[in-house]
């Protein structure tokens, strides 16, 4: 088949969404946030409500992620996209309010915000992009830095002494009566990428229930980040995030549901470096 | 509900022209001395008759962010604090600002710096009308000095924030705030329909119809040639406010030979000394500032030409007189007097520093 | 007519509400009113007072050093605010629990030993009404029917029944105020 035949519309096995627009994206090859968006946009369109999203993006790499979805959006002060979103669904309930953030901006800096708008039970979507580091200020720890995992500003591993642990705000969140729907995915494999489109339209099919938050993280790599190819961070992403970050639902309609074991603790990771 | 006779506080006040204004929503968090203003509207429960949403944010953080994600959706969306929480939202100011949102914040000033008192206080002049966020930045700043005003300058913050597209700021004290004085209510302005805020507000992010592109709330602009365009902007529109929308109030100014100039409560106990000073056959006028930005400079300039000195009056170490100085190019003394820490200046005192900084 | 009143005592004797039901009573008569308390930790330390001006002009100063009639409760506020009264002006205090009475020579002095009479009564609640009718009784600056609608601006509409309780306090107080000192 020839070029010109393969992208016939009648031979079109994929079309990007609409939701999305043309703007070249800024992402680095292999970063996860472009499927995210796509996934995200895509929801939106097969859901019809393109006219009735809000979304609000963060600080951090997906800062101009309003210049690639084509909804309405509002661009917040590092962190505060949960409380953006609580006043612009509550003074909109017809509204779709989603919020797309990163580890530094969710779970640093915003980690009040988060908190509050789960435990108030906002209703709306809170998407989560957990690379485990600071990618657009240059690679500097994040809340969800492993232990032992090297950064700019942990440049011999972060050390519990000196850093304390990752923090695993999404099983914190969960235990939040506020939160209805809490998901861990990812999106390194097409499978990976369909489940965590399963998760995300769950996500934003709740806010006609309004009965909660509704909130998906998404894994992903950072190779530029980590110093790694792309492959090689998929790969690093599966043998050491997902050991501290498990992907899968975490609460369905309210209920935990994961047998994660919030007390584990993982200290004894193969990279740790602790200063004695 | 239509025009009323009532006696209320200042806080009070400003919460009842927030439901009376058509005010879309209000996210706040307790400080004194101003907590009498979400504890009215919770008491009032406006959501239940106007449709008015009113939540206690986790933190003043959180509430100027509330402001701004909602009032970016083309609603009318306030928030008010005292000095340490209006601290906090100074960054919550920068953005609202940079992404031009029309939105309404109230300060009921209390003593600093820090913690500080929680008596009254101005000492928050510079932090309102130079900046306080990063950026070159304004808010339009009304000091009401009156109960009445509390009320009516929420009305007229609305009309100023959508037509400039800009935040305003009703910059206020604990003495106005906990006082109680006769207040008129206005007849209730409806909150707006879908199709008012549509066509009041079509930059906001409301969710985007087939037929036009999307709205982008941001004040971000990371190329700098169309960061300057913008700066122009904002400063074209700056420069219309000091045109068209300069508020002050001359009294006895025309025979004076020296002037009081003074906003809120100071200008209060000053207008008791003027009347001391003139019952002991001093001509004092008092020149009352009504904006703070944008700042009356042509007409104290002009005032400076026919008098003998000023003195500012300010619960301060002396900021407004800044602006007073420069407005009235050195042309005749200008001093301070003030006190600090939630102390309120007597009247007496006012005549004593215009006698002894001034006159002699 | 300008009266600049402070009224001062203990956090519970109804001193902030006392000052409410004169200043309602004053808009009802048409009159320009303010009332400023004092808020805060002095509050929360258990003493409370309220200056209220009635006025037929539109008030400067809310906030006020110097007063034409002192209303005192309790002696850290005689302590205080003796000295600011004006000259010629008017002091009322209730001896309750005073110990020092007030030396000044150059006002008016009166007493009105409301907590005690109250007391008898058993109107403990209505307190501050006896005190506010000695005072109505010397400066009668509001009229009776303005009182009535003062009343039923400042009290929620449930306790609209304790009016009547409320406006006989008065009458007390009108009948047990007595001069200390008269210039």
């Amino acid at each position: 088949m020839k070029r010109e035949d393969i992208i016939k519309p009648e031979n079109l096995v994929y079309t990007k969404t609409k939701v999305l627009t043309d703007a070249v994206m800024h992402y680095c090859p292999g970063c996860g946030h472009g499927t995210a968006h796509r996934i995200i946009a895509e929801v939106i369109e097969e859901l019809g409500i393109q006219d009735k999203t809000i979304g609000i993006a963060p600080v951090g790499c997906s800062v101009l992620a309003y210049n690639y979805f084509d909804v309405d959006f509002q661009e917040a002060a590092h962190g505060r996209a949960p409380a953006l979103a609580t006043a612009a669904k509550r003074l909109n309930p017809d509204r779709y309010v989603f919020t797309y953030q990163g580890d530094g901006d969710l779970a640093a800096i915003g980690t009040a915000e988060t908190i509050h708008a789960c435990n108030r039970g906002e209703n709306i979507t809170m998407i989560f992009i957990n690379n485990g580091i600071y990618g657009m200020t240059g690679g500097q720890m994040a809340p969800t830095t492993l232990v032992g995992m090297k950064s700019a500003t942990t440049p011999y591993g972060r050390n519990v002494a000196l850093n304390g642990y990752p923090l695993r705000i999404t099983e914190l969140i969960s235990t939040l009566p506020g939160t209805y729907f809490v998901s861990r995915q990812s999106v390194h494999t097409p499978a990976a990428v369909r489940k965590a489109k399963a998760a995300v339209r769950k996500a934003f099919e709740n806010q006609k229930l309004n009965k909660g938050l509704s909130f998906v993280e998404i894994v992903s790599s950072c190779n530029s980040g980590w110093k790694m190819t792309p492959v090689q961070a998929n790969h690093w992403m599966e043998e050491n995030m997902f050991p501290n970050y498990p992907v899968g639902d975490i609460k369905v309609d309210g209920k935990i549901v994961s047998g994660i074991d919030l007390d584990r603790i993982v200290v004894d990771h193969p990279l740790t470096v602790v200063n004695k | 509900m239509a025009r009323e006779l009532k006696l209320m506080k200042g806080n009070e006040a400003i919460a009842r022209a927030m439901i009376a204004s058509g005010t879309d929503g209000y996210f706040g968090y307790p400080i004194t001395p101003q907590s009498e203003v979400m504890e009215t509207l919770m008491a009032e429960k406006p959501w239940e008759t106007t449709g008015m949403t009113v939540l206690q944010a986790e933190s003043e953080m959180a509430s100027i962010n509330m402001v701004y994600g909602g009032a970016a959706t083309g609603k009318k969306v306030a928030t008010s604090s005292s000095s340490p929480g209006i601290s906090l939202m100074q960054e919550g100011m920068t953005y609202l600002a940079g992404a031009e949102i029309p939105c309404l914040v109230v300060n009921v000033m209390r003593g600093g710096p820090g913690l500080g008192t929680i008596q009254p206080s101005q000492s928050d002049y510079i932090q309102s009308v130079k900046g306080g966020g990063h950026g070159d930045y304004q808010m339009y700043t009304l000091a009401p000095a009156s109960v009445q005003e509390m009320y009516d300058f929420v009305f007229d913050a609305w009309d100023i924030a959508f037509k400039y597209r800009n935040p305003v700021l009703i910059l206020s004290d604990g003495a106005i705030g906990q006082c109680m004085e006769k207040l008129y209510t206005r007849d209730y302005v409806p909150r707006w329909t879908e199709e008012e805020r549509q066509k009041n507000a079509p930059w906001g992010t409301w969710g985007k119809p087939a037929n036009r592109g999307h709205n982008i709330i941001t004040s971000l602009e990371l190329d700098s040639a169309r960061q300057e365009v913008f700066n122009l902007k904002l400063q074209a529109k700056y420069a219309e406010m000091k045109e068209k929308e300069v508020r002050y109030e001359a009294l006895n100014c025309e025979d004076a030979d020296y002037i009081i100039v003074a906003y809120g409560s100071s200008s209060r106990i000053s207008m008791k000394a003027m009347q001391m000073a003139r019952e002991k056959g001093i001509k004092v006028g008092l020149f009352r500032l009504i904006t703070l930005f944008p700042f009356p400079t042509k007409q104290l300039n002009e005032l400076s030409k026919k008098v003998k000195g000023i003195l500012t009056v300010e619960m301060s170490a002396g900021q407004m007189i800044e602006d007073v100085r420069l407005a009235t190019e050195c042309r005749v003394k200008v001093e301070h007097f003030g006190r600090f820490g939630g102390i309120i200046p007597t009247p007496t005192e006012v005549l004593e520093a215009l006698e002894n900084k001034i006159i002699k | 007519m300008t009266e600049e009143i402070i009224i001062a005592g203990f956090g519970g004797q109804g001193v902030l509400s006392m000052g409410k039901i004169l200043a309602y009573s004053g808009v009802m008569q048409d009159k320009e009113v303010s009332w400023m308390p004092s808020y805060g930790p002095e509050m929360r330390g258990g003493t409370a007072n309220v200056s209220v001006i009635i006025s037929d002009e539109r008030i400067s100063s809310p906030i006020i050093n110097q007063f034409d009639t002192a209303i005192i409760l309790n002696q850290q506020s005689l302590d205080k605010f003796e000295k600011s009264v004006k000259p010629g002006g008017l002091l009322i205090f209730d001896p309750n629990g005073i110990t020092h009475e007030p030396t000044r020579k150059d006002i008016n002095i009166y007493k009105i030993a409301a907590t005690q009479k109250a007391q008898e009564m058993g109107i403990s609640k209505v307190f501050n009404m006896v005190v506010l009718g000695g005072f109505l009784k010397l400066k009668p600056i509001v009229e009776p029917k303005y009182i009535h609608e003062g009343l039923e601006h400042s009290l929620p509409q449930r306790h609209w029944n304790l009016i009547p309780q409320n406006e006989e306090a008065i009458e007390i107080g009108k009948g047990l105020i007595e001069a200390v000192q008269v210039l």
